[in-house]
Order: structure tokens, then sequence, then C-alpha cells
């Protein structure tokens, strides 16, 4: 039995085997050639090494960004194996000299230099093969023309699953139902891991160091994501401690069951709404199971992630319809497609760019390419036919690029109304608030709004400029920071005095410290990953409004997000006396 | 044409692993001089990382470092320095 400690990122406990994830095997041939064919073959050797250093070099920017430069250093390696001059040399020799195939001959040779690694006394050096590896499998699929994804999506039995990282486009190819867990080697609580299963619902620990090297396929593990720990090869008691901790989670989950159909009201009637963010329709059911009262945020970029094209209108428009109708009556609110920043497309139109959170992304990606834009506004348009849908533009940081969305929005109307196409000509259009110039300005912005969403995320990241993904500043990544809490009560109170209506679709509205001071500051909608909604609803329902009033009052007064947190945590537990444990304490 | 070699301990933390290997060779990689290390009677290229890693250079090994060329000294001294000092 092996504890290994990482970063509790989705509570809940799993039982099962292991998938890893990144170990791919390939069947490479033996091929006999001619001597006319050895330039060819040297050739796809070259072709094949530029591509994959093309394929390096945009990941190392994409970590780079994500999780911060160190993490990327690795790549440069990666980089130099391409560049070897004694591993290419090799490579060429044994095509002229053996007279065979290229992949064949790159295989060969890498593959001696794997014996002699594994060989050596030092297990540190030893484990490093897996970088080796991770760049011999990359030229390998330029070869054999392999896609690098999905590894994972073809997942028959449940299980848990074991990867250095998962990105974006592998979350959106997961099949949920199967997955009794995450470990990554990689990420922190923000990573994007620890996001996507905490709206799945599912148990993850995260920055579990050596996690692909100590855990094989199959092995038996146990993942408590409450704890933030590892065992691989539990005893039969550990696993029958563990049992006992889940029927007890599953009681707690009956307890749910029947908090769904209570209003998120206080205890002085003030009602409040709480949505779920989606980001697949597969999560739908977890809407109902929660009893969210709709959608708060429709991620609509995971249509678009993980493919090399775009998805057609006519695709799009089936994906928001149905959302839309299994929503009904309750309200969905598409946002269209954030891509840039951390999620990246497949497709060649998306170039790297240094700094893509500042850079080409949602809105101003959209503004630029119409055609690509007006697709999905037609399709949401269509979809609005059933009544209940909203759209809200993301990224948002002046008046000019609202105002351009809404024309091409507007455009849009007038092709369908030509067209004889039906959709609702009174649906609500938002704006996202995230970037700090939009808070700031949240009073121009509301008089051309109908509604507000404010997306804590970024917010937080630009306006303290904290990259979150990078653990040597994540702790300045702070919700209760004095000029975060200016930031939303402008935005609230701005849209109050403008007539509309504002929500938050950021973690912080999923926190049950926060919720309180948003519930203070009379926030309309709280938007949350499904499984936080049960919480953040008992909470709603145990404090009252004028308690919650005046401690956000004090709270907007106070210094430092310290001093705000702990002022928070002790009026909770004098509002909420014995059942403060209670809400306040499971994740 | 200068040759220079010497025997160096090397204090980098985990030896000449992956990353620091690659780092050594990116030095290496700037002057025009040839570096070959040599362990445990293997030698191998010097600007080669895969070379590099199966020497298995851990903690402390003591490894010969040989540089010939124009700019032999300026890269041995900054190789020499790498390999004791290290700098991740």
């Amino acid at each position: 039995m092996i504890k290994i400690k990482g970063i509790a990122a989705s509570g809940g406990i799993g039982i099962g085997a292991a998938y890893c994830v990144g170990k791919e095997e390939f069947i490479v041939p033996r091929l006999k050639i001619t001597h006319e064919e050895i330039s060819r073959e040297i050739y796809r050797l070259e072709e094949a090494l530029i591509e994959t250093r093309r394929e390096i070099s945009s990941l190392q920017k994409k970590i780079g960004d994500e999780l911060g430069f160190d993490h990327a250093k690795i790549f440069e390696a990666h980089l130099l194996v391409l560049e070897d001059r004694v591993l290419i040399e090799d490579i060429i020799q044994q095509i002229k000299s053996k007279r065979v195939n290229v992949e064949h001959a790159f295989s060969q040779s890498v593959q001696k230099y794997i014996d002699t690694l594994l060989k050596l006394d030092d297990e540190y050096l030893r484990e490093r093969v897996i970088d080796i590896e991770d760049v011999s499998r990359r030229v390998l699929r330029k070869f054999l023309k392999k896609k690098e994804q999905p590894l994972i999506g073809e997942i028959k039995e449940k299980v848990i699953i074991v990867a250095h990282d998962l990105s974006p486009s592998d979350a959106a190819v997961l099949p949920k139902d199967n997955i009794l867990g995450f470990i990554t080697e990689v990420g922190g609580w923000t990573s994007h891991t620890a996001i996507i299963a905490r709206s799945l619902g599912i148990p993850a620990v995260v920055g579990v160091v050596g996690a692909t090297t100590s855990i094989k396929p199959e092995d038996k593990l146990i993942i408590d994501g409450i704890a933030g720990i590892v065992i691989v090869h539990p005893s039969e008691k550990t696993v029958k401690d563990y049992q006992h901790k889940v029927s007890r989670q599953e009681k707690e989950g009956k307890a749910i069951h029947v908090s769904r159909v209570l209003k998120p009201r206080t205890l002085d009637k003030k009602e409040f709404i709480i949505a779920a963010n989606l980001e697949l329709p597969e999560e739908l059911s977890l809407v109902y199971d929660y009893g969210a009262q709709g959608v708060g945020l429709y991620r609509t970029e995971y249509l678009f992630l993980s493919r090399q094209d775009f998805p057609s209108e006519e695709e799009q428009y089936k994906a928001y319809s149905t959302v839309a109708k299994k929503v009904k009556p309750n309200p969905v609110i598409i946002r269209t497609m954030d891509i840039g920043g951390d999620k990246f497309l497949s497709q060649p139109q998306m170039p790297a760019e240094v700094k893509p959170f500042l850079g080409w992304r949602a809105i101003r990606f959209c503004l630029a390419r119409p055609d690509i834009f007006k697709e999905q506004l037609r399709a949401i348009l269509r979809a609005s036919s059933e009544g209940n849908v909203k759209i809200m533009f993301p990224m948002i940081s002046g008046l000019e690029e609202l105002r351009e969305a809404k024309k091409l929005l507007e455009d849009c109307r007038k092709e369908l109304r030509k067209a004889g196409t039906k959709f609702d000509e009174d649906m609500d259009i938002g704006t996202m608030i995230e970037v700090p110039s939009a808070a700031l300005m949240a009073d121009l912005l509301a008089r051309e709004s109908d509604f507000f969403s404010i997306g804590t995320n970024d917010l937080i990241q630009y306006a303290l400029a904290v990259d979150r993904g990078n653990e040597k500043v994540a702790y300045l990544y702070e919700p209760g920071h004095p000029a975060v809490l200016r930031l939303i009560k402008n935005v609230i109170d701005s849209a109050h005095a403008n007539g509309i209506w504002v929500g938050m679709c950021g973690e912080m509205s999923g926190d049950p410290m926060f919720a309180f001071l948003l519930v203070g500051l009379e926030l309309d909608e709280f938007s949350m990953p499904p499984p936080m909604v049960p919480r953040i609803k008992e909470l709603i329902r145990n404090v009252s409004f004028f308690d919650a009033r005046r401690a956000a009052i004090a709270a907007l007064a106070l210094p430092t997000a310290k001093d705000v947190e702990s002022f928070l945590q002790e009026e909770l537990r004098r509002v909420l006396k014995d059942d403060f444990e209670r809400i306040m304490m499971p994740k | 044409m200068e040759k220079i070699e010497q025997d160096i301990t090397v204090s980098n933390p985990h030896g000449l692993h992956v990353r620091s290997a690659g780092l050594f060779v990116q030095i290496a990689n700037k002057y025009d001089s040839s570096v070959r290390m040599g362990r445990a009677g293997e030698e191998v290229e010097g600007k080669s990382i895969m070379e590099l890693l199966t020497l298995g250079v851990n903690k402390g090994a003591t490894v010969h470092l040989i540089v010939e060329g124009v700019d032999a000294e300026e890269a041995f001294r900054e190789l020499k320095e790498y390999l004791e000092k290290g700098n991740d």
C-alpha cells in the first residue's frame, strides 16, 4: 500500500482500477526499401521532425501560459531530442545500410537509447525515459499519420483516470459515466482538470508528483478528493473504511434529492436564483439532479474543441436547441464561444500567442471572424424559438465591442426573418463582465444590456494581474481582495440602477463564504457547477438577507482579503450556529 | 586549435537528467568547439542530449570533459561552471 499526497481538487471518493492515459502503443511496420527510395525516406524524416517541432513549440507556449514557465522548460529538452545530430545520423545510417523504412529505423534507434537508459542505476534518471518516449510517440504519430487525440473516450468500464495532465480537449471527450476519479501530475485547484472534475462531480486529486510512473494500468486505487490523497494497492481494511465513507456520501446524496425542490430563499424571504454552469450537453441531467434553476452559463466552446473544422450552423443549432428543450421552462444563457486563452482550437486558423489571455480570444476572435461568428449567432437565434434562451457575449472590454456584436446579431435576425425562420424576437442579450474595464464602466454597459453575468475567474486574474495557473503566484489570486469586491459591488449597483439583473458564473458564487457576501450585495443569480448547487441553496436558506447585508457592508470596508475572509467566517459561524460545520466544511 | 580536458564533479541536484542535459547541450551548441564527455570508460558526443543521458550522470558523479576548438577556453569555462554549480 502506497499513499501519495496531491492537491485536493474535487471532493468525493473513488475506488477502482487505474486507467493510465498517455501510454499509446504503436505498431511500426518494417519494410524493405530500394536504393532509389532512400532519399524519400530521409525526406519523410525531416518532414516529421519539423512537424513535431512545431507541435512541441506550441504545446510549450500553451503549458507556459497555463502552468507557468517552469513547467514549460522540459519542452526545451524535448526539442533538443528532435535536433540531436547523433540520433538523426544513426537513423539515416540505418535507412541507408539496412534499406528499411524511416519509421522502423527511427523506432529502432530510439529504442536503443531507451534500453540503455533503463539499465541505469539512478532511478530518477531511469524515469526520464518518459520524456524520450513522449517525443518519440509524437514523431511516430507523424509517420503513421495518427492523430494525437483522443487517448481517452473509448473507456468501457468504470476506471480512475491517471494522466500527466488533461487538456480541455481531453476533457471534452471524456466518457464521464465511466470515470470514478481523476489523478494528474500537474495542476492546482483552478487547473482545467480540477474545474472539469468539479463540474462533473467526479473526485480529483491533482499535482500528484510521479503519478504516471508509480501507478500502472489496472492498479487498484483509492482516490480521496477531500483529503487530496491517492492510495495505490490499498489494504483490505483501508478499502473497507473507504467503502463506509462512500455509503455515507450516498446518504448525503439522498438529502440533496430532497433539497432539489426547495427554493433558494433567505430566512427573511428574499429569493435568489441558483443556476448551473454547463459545458457539455451530457451534463444536463446534473442540472436537474442537483436542483439548479436552469443554466446560467452554457459554455459553447466545447463544441469547437478537439476537432479540425468548425461545427456547422446546423450542428450547433441541434446542440443548443437540445439544451433549451431540456431546461425548459427554466432559462438557459448561451455564451458565445470563448476560444483562445486556455482553450485552444485544433484549427490551423488559431495562431499560438505569447499571452493568450490578453490576446485574440472570445469576442475579439468572433468580431474578427464574422463568418464563423454569424453561424453561431444564427444557430442560437434559431434555438431561441424555444422561448427560454438568452445570449451572452464574453470578454467585452468596452461599448464598441458590445455594439458590434449586437449589430452582427441584428444582421442575423434580418437574414432569418427574410428566410422566414422562427426565432425569439425578444431574446435577452447579456454582457459578461470579466474585464476590469467593463466592471468599471458597468453603468454605461448596463444601458445597452438586458443583463450582466460576472465571470469572476477572469475578472480576478485580470484585476490582480495574476495567472492562476502559475503556482508561484497563485497565492495572489484572492477572490476576497478589496479591489475585486469593489468591482463586483460596482457592477451589481450599476446594473440595478439601470433596471437590469446581474448574475455570477465564476467559481466565487459556488463558495459558501462568498455566496453569503454576494447575498448581501444583492446578486440576483448564482451560477455554478451543478454539484455545488445544494450547498449554496442550503446556505441561502439558513441566513437572513438582513445579516448578509450588514456583513457585506462591513466586509467591503476591510483592508485585505485575509481580513475579509476571517470576518466572513466569523459572521457565518455566528449566524449559522450549529449548522456552520455542516454547510461550510464539506467539500 | 586548443584542447582542454579535465575531470569534473557534477553537483547539479539531479545530475544530468533530461532538463539539465538539455541545458548543457544548449550551452555547448553556442560554441564552435567540439565537446565530448566521458564517464566510466564511455565517451560520448557532448552536443547530443540522447548520448549524454546514456552516461547516467547522477549527482556527485565525476565526468571527464573534453573541449577542442577555436573557442575551447571559453566553452570549457562555461560548461564546467554549469556542471559544478548547476542552475535548476
